[in-house]
């Protein structure tokens, strides 16, 4: 299991302002090792997140995202004490979900 | 040109979007799993064929996309990008990186209340134009903007 993120929600004029950062390798497949092989692509590949459960924004990643990846957005509609939820799932099946409380 | 024949080839462009998408799950309500995921996508090698697959080959150029991103990037394993789109009703964000090994980075569905304001980090293997492709009211538009990058951050 993947270490949580570590997550913030900020309200501010009726938006939620939210900032996640996401504990993972993001190894692309492009590097070698010191032997010369590729190291294996090991990426998150999909990304949801949810604002008191349902769905609000949905993607798709491949392994051009940065190492322990940071997600930006802002949600409208979003109250004080709101769970946002954030799930991602990565290309060996491992997967995390984590949630924080707008404030 | 016959606005007809346009329109007949957006709408063409968006039912292949629809198509690619659906094939990997975006639009149904299914749980997030590993399975779900299309590598084909990812796998388009040139720009042109995964923009095609995107479903954005007639795309127009807009300035109502903001790409915000350092002109040089001394680290090219960690380039931060925001893309902002003031289009109405835009609902679908990709951000490529031409020169990468696999140009896609990102691709984003937003639903409801979600801004189209996005931040995130991404690799870049060298100097390269990225892209924002942006879907608004079913049709598509893209932004470029030029990083230049130091030392490459896909090989190692």
């Amino acid at each position: 299991m993947a270490d949580p993120m570590k997550m913030r929600a900020t309200l501010k004029d009726g938006v939620a302002d939210v900032r996640v950062l996401m504990v993972h390798e993001m190894e692309s497949g492009q590097r070698r090792d010191a032997a010369g092989k590729l190291v294996p692509a090991w990426h998150i590949t999909e990304v949801v997140a949810a604002l008191n459960g349902k769905p609000v924004l949905k993607a798709l990643w491949g392994p051009a995202i940065s190492k322990n990846p940071l997600l930006g957005f802002r949600v409208r509609g979003a109250q004080a004490g709101d769970t946002i939820t954030i799930s991602w799932v990565d290309n060996r099946g491992d997967k995390r979900s984590d949630e924080v409380k707008v404030a | 040109m016959n606005p007809s024949r346009r329109n007949g080839l957006r709408s063409a462009g968006s039912l292949s979007l629809y198509a690619a998408l659906s094939a990997i799950g975006l639009f149904e309500g299914r749980p997030v799993s590993a399975q779900t995921f299309d590598a084909t996508l990812f796998q388009a090698k040139s720009l042109s064929e995964l923009i095609r697959m995107l479903g954005g080959a007639s795309a127009a150029t807009s300035k109502e996309i903001l790409i915000t991103a350092p002109d040089f990037a001394e680290n090219g394993a960690l380039v931060p990008v925001t893309v902002r789109s003031q289009l109405p009703r835009t609902d679908q964000i990709s951000l490529l990186v031409e020169k990468n090994p696999d140009p896609l980075a990102a691709s984003f569905q937003l639903l409801e209340g979600v801004e189209p304001d996005l931040r995130l980090n991404v690799k870049m293997g060298q100097s390269s134009d990225v892209i924002a492709l942006v879907r608004a009211d079913g049709r598509f538009y893209v932004a470029r903007k030029d990083i230049k990058v130091t030392i490459g951050g896909c090989g190692g």
